[in-house]
């Protein structure tokens, strides 16, 4: 039978599944056959914090978007195209984000009159006509993948296990995506286990064939290669960025990287796969809490090591006293927040932006701390290495703020080049300093570098440059404690001088403004973000330029010190709009230093922003400041009616 | 040869790979360690005698001095690094055993010390003590037990007795104290001992095994505060001890009162130890005392013949000296393990590792 092959530009999958369904296994593969393919992509993994919530019930259900284009993309997506549902509640968990037309396959096995009721189903969906609007492909992904691997004598439970890997065959058919790698992978992971092996391999062939075969799926599409710049490219969450980049960071200084941690989800894989690294001399030390955790690296630090600590927001309350001691002895040490929502537990395994002020604020006295975050998963080898760069050569604690939607989303990501990294020089003291009243020789562990007003770095081991330092206030120069007031006062600003000094090394802010140079061209909104949200605000900005409007955008890698040019960039444009994930801790920042009006966009839902509603809270500032009607309509990517059925007048697009 | 291979206890040191003073340098004094900062306890404090001791025992090590780190919490006692010319650090309240134990991992070549209190160390840091414990960090941790807590000027401790009154217990403590050696020896401590601040010998004694020993070595020294806890001690210090102190001596008979005519025997009943009188049981029942007996049960039965309320009579000397592997050794083997199997520089290692095994290329 041949089967129509229909052109698309960019498509969004979501696997959704009870959570031992193992759907962040499928996406994870169905992305990697895409990356493999060449497409672009963005990731969103979402899965209870339970681990085993209740089987069949809504708690438990975990999904997994992949969101791929030929063209270059920002977000994983607001909307599914296509939901693949393995049980009623991942059905109704996940109907509500899909619009009219989108494709919804579903495993009709475990639409039982029990499984039904556990969803919340009074009745069978599949029965009325509550599906309607969607293009519905009811299979019994279970019981095909059973009788698909038979011949293996495994139990029933065992053989219906194998039934994500049926429903990627049959996705990855649909969609033309390269089947080897998978092949591999599973090969690879269950060596050890021929029977298991030879069940998911031929589940997942059995997929695919099926696809093929039945008349059920008449059409498949195809998505060709995005255009990127030329580079060797790999697939890569936030997370694997981030401890490539702490190990990096280790080879480009020479110092041995220590990280103290505690266990805490979302940041947990950062001390898992850093772990795996022992022979880069990485140390890893899982703590007996958040406390010991960081307390160990900075005591790694102070003998020489490259100190770093990983953690979410509730570890870095507990952490706070330490990040002080940093402060105060002037150590470098590197301290990871992997946001998720909070107060308090909050949402474990969402993201969200709200430890900004945490960052910024949240120890006593005056405290200053560096902050860099990543603005995409990829970026966060980039900002591990800066954060790096900074500690070391201002001998400073620095905070990096990913999130959990960069931890666990993926993307493309072109493999620098080891010559593109930077090189981190620890400039240890080895000497004498100063000279005391009678001309022997002193170290002083408190005299600054006349350019970064960094301290010298003395380690212990080194002979003729022992000192003692502590929380403590020190006297300015030879480090002596301090009571004195001029003296106290005067350390306070040099901390924060210090800091603010860092500013100097930083390039100036890319403005992305086609309509001119900042503030010379047509555009009058700015744009203005930092972390995660940087794929939704450059996917709504487009819109909006798309609709014929000029807008600009600007992302923040450095939340402290801001760069030097942002308060005249800001100043050049009439209205700046801060989106985040949380109520407004940039904004409140920007309108602090710079008196700056802006305007917040929040959303604090555990999901990163909608670039779609965010494109109409931009389109709405624009309206308002050149007084004009902004008329986003077909603005969207154009493509999603081509998955369904056709819907009233909008027609297939193929 | 790794430790655990050793035929017994203490062969093994805690500081042989510190790097030591040349043969031909000249020996230091207890000077070399006095650093320049005017010392600043109160009067009569018993962290002067401690000071002292420790200053002059420093030199009998050998080390070089560059390479011997004090680390200590917040109390009066954590004033310590200040006061010595080594690498030091003053960390905050609790948190010295957790810094210390990143200084051991990371660095073999230093002898790490940690100063602290009863408050600092029982308190607000008993997380970090007994998991230091439990990993047997290589480290020497000195707990100045003075049972009250001094810098914030007289509040009850962890270690007080109960009915004791203080500024924030007017009507008398109700708070079970903890005996920080059997602490100690519940975290599966690997050295444990007990000295008094006053007896200078038996301090520095014990001090000297505790710097051998490698692992986590737990030293709690009976230090008396002159201001807020005067003579909290004073039955275990000066003349008339005898009946006070009952002494622990490896391989000797454990008995103690005038003309030794008290001893320890084992409990049948209870399971434990007593005291009983010589002449009545026999010097052949005397338990001998055995600190490198690998079950703890003696050594903590033992501890609890330490008065939880007002002192009267405590054993002192080292309970418990036994070989087991320590973390700073683990996980430094793991690491070299792993580095040695690479014949990769490290650029082309790094270049490896973030490449990865699924690339597609863009050109």
């Amino acid at each position: 039978m041949t089967k129509q092959v229909k052109q698309l530009d960019r498509v969004i999958i979501r696997f959704a599944g009870d959570s031992g369904d193992g759907m962040q296994l499928t996406g994870d593969r169905f992305t990697q056959q895409s990356a493999a393919f060449g497409n672009d992509l963005s990731t969103l993994p979402n899965f209870p914090a339970e681990i085993r919530a209740p089987q069949g019930t809504l708690p438990g259900v975990s999904s997994f978007q992949v969101h791929f284009a030929d063209h270059d993309i920002l977000t994983p997506g607001d909307a599914p195209d296509v939901l693949v549902a393995m049980n009623p509640a991942a059905l109704r968990a996940n109907l509500g984000d899909l619009p009219p037309g989108a494709t919804v396959i579903v495993d009709t096995h475990d639409f039982t009159d029990r499984n039904l009721a556990k969803a919340g189903y009074s009745g069978n969906p599949l029965d009325d006509d509550s599906l309607d609007s969607y293009l519905v492909h009811p299979v019994d992904l279970t019981g095909m993948t059973v009788e698909a691997v038979k011949e293996f004598g495994l139990s029933r439970k065992d053989a219906g296990r194998a039934k994500n890997m049926f429903a990627l065959g049959l996705v990855s058919w649909m969609y033309g995506r390269p089947v080897e790698t998978t092949v591999d992978f599973l090969s690879r992971r269950f060596a050890k286990v021929p029977d298991i092996r030879d069940a998911n391999i031929t589940a997942f062939t059995a997929g695919w064939n099926f696809g093929e075969t039945t008349e059920a799926f008449a059409v498949s599409y195809e998505i060709k290669p995005a255009t990127m710049p030329p580079g060797t490219y790999r697939n890569i969450t936030g997370n694997l960025a981030l401890a490539y980049g702490l190990v990096a960071a280790g080879v480009q200084s020479g110092l041995p990287v220590f990280l103290g941690s505690y266990p805490i989800t979302p940041a947990s894989d950062v001390l898992h796969e850093l772990s795996k690294h022992k022979s880069f001399g990485v140390t890893t030390f899982q703590a007996e809490d958040e406390i010991a955790g960081i307390g160990a690296a900075l005591g790694a630090s102070f003998a020489g090591h490259l100190g770093v600590t990983t953690t979410s927001g509730p570890g870095i309350a507990l952490k706070s006293e330490t990040i002080g001691l940093a402060v105060m002895t002037e150590l470098p040490l590197l301290v990871v927040d992997v946001q998720r929502g909070g107060p308090s537990t909050g949402l474990p395994t969402k993201t969200e932006q709200a430890d900004l002020l945490q960052a910024m604020f949240g120890r006593n006295g005056e405290a200053p701390v560096p902050i860099v975050a990543p603005r995409s998963p990829g970026d966060c080898f980039q900002t591990a290495l800066e954060a790096a760069r900074i500690a070391v050569t201002y001998r400073t604690p620095v905070m990096l703020l990913s999130d959990g939607y960069l931890a666990n989303g993926s993307e493309p990501w072109r493999i620098p080049e080891l010559d593109e990294l930077p090189t981190i020089d620890p400039g240890f003291a080895t000497r004498t300093n100063q000279r005391d009243e009678d001309g022997s020789e002193e170290f002083w562990p408190y005299l600054r570098d006349e350019a970064t007003l960094a301290r010298p770095w003395a380690i212990p081991g080194t002979p003729g440059l022992e000192h003692r330092i502590g929380g403590l206030e020190k006297a300015d120069g030879n480090g002596n404690i301090s009571y004195d007031p001029a003296n106290h006062d005067f350390m306070v600003r040099s901390r924060q001088a210090k800091v603010d000094r860092i500013a100097a090394s930083l390039p100036p802010i890319e403005v992305d403004d086609p309509s001119g140079a900042p503030g010379a061209g047509e555009a009058k909104v700015l744009v203005l973000g930092w972390g995660s949200t940087y794929g939704p605000i450059g996917a709504g900005v487009r819109r909006v330029r798309r609709a014929g409007f000029a807008v600009a955008q600007a992302h923040l890698r450095h939340l402290n010190p801001f760069p030097a040019d942002l308060g005249d960039v800001l100043a050049r444009y009439d209205k700046v709009l801060v989106p985040e994930m949380n109520l407004g801790q940039l904004a409140m920042l920007l309108r602090a230093r710079y008196l700056v009006d802006v305007i917040g966009y929040n959303r604090v839902q555990g999901l990163p922003i909608k670039a779609g509603e965010l494109a109409e809270a931009i389109a709405e500032l624009v309206s308002q400041s050149e007084g004009v009607r902004v008329d986003l309509t077909g603005t969207e990517d154009h493509t999603r009616e081509a998955h369904g059925r056709q819907i009233q007048s909008e027609g297939a697009l193929s | 040869m790794t430790s655990t291979d050793l035929p017994f206890p203490g062969l093994h040191s805690g500081i042989e790979r510190v790097p030591r003073l040349a043969e031909d340098q000249p020996a230091q004094t207890g000077k070399d360690f006095t650093s320049d900062q005017e010392v600043r306890w109160c009067p009569g404090c018993g962290d002067y005698a401690v000071l002292k001791a420790v200053q002059s025992f420093l030199p009998d090590l050998g080390l070089r001095r560059e390479n011997i780190v004090f680390i200590s919490g917040i109390g009066c006692s954590s004033r310590f690094p200040y006061y010595l010319d080594t690498y030091g650090m003053h960390s905050i309240h609790g948190r010295a055993p957790a810094i210390a134990t990143g200084i051991a991992t990371a660095r073999e070549d230093l002898s790490v010390w940690v100063v602290t209190g009863d408050g600092d160390a029982l308190s607000i840091g008993g997380n970090h003590l007994i998991h230091a414990l439990r990993r047997n960090i290589n480290m020497t941790i000195l707990l100045f037990n003075n049972r009250i807590y001094g810098l914030t000027k007289g509040q009850y401790s962890p270690t007080s007795e109960p009915g004791k009154v203080t500024k924030s217990t007017p009507v008398g403590s109700i708070d079970h104290p903890f005996n920080p050696v059997s602490l100690a020896l519940g975290a599966e401590g690997s050295f444990v001992a007990r000295t008094i601040d006053s007896d200078r010998k038996h301090l520095t004694g014990v001090l000297s095994a505790a710097a051998a020993h490698r692992g986590t070595s737990f030293v709690e020294i009976y230090q008396n505060c002159p201001i807020f806890n005067d003579g909290a001690f004073d039955a275990v210090k000066g003349r008339d001890t005898e009946d006070a102190i009952i002494p622990l001596v490896h391989g000797e008979p454990i008995r103690f009162g005038k003309d030794g005519g008290k001893g320890l025997i084992r409990d049948a009943a209870g399971g434990g130890v007593k005291i009983a009188e010589v002449a009545e049981v026999g010097e052949e029942s005397l338990l001998v005392h055995d600190a490198y007996q690998p079950d703890p049960s003696t050594a903590f039965a033992i501890s609890r013949l330490t008065d939880a309320g007002h002192l009267h009579q405590a054993p002192i000397g080292i309970f418990r000296q036994v070989e087991r592997p320590t973390y700073d050794d683990q996980a430094r083997a793991q690491v070299t393990t792993a580095e040695a199997l690479v014949d990769q520089a490290r650029e082309a290692q790094l270049a490896s590792l973030i490449t990865g095994s699924d690339t597609w290329t863009v050109v």
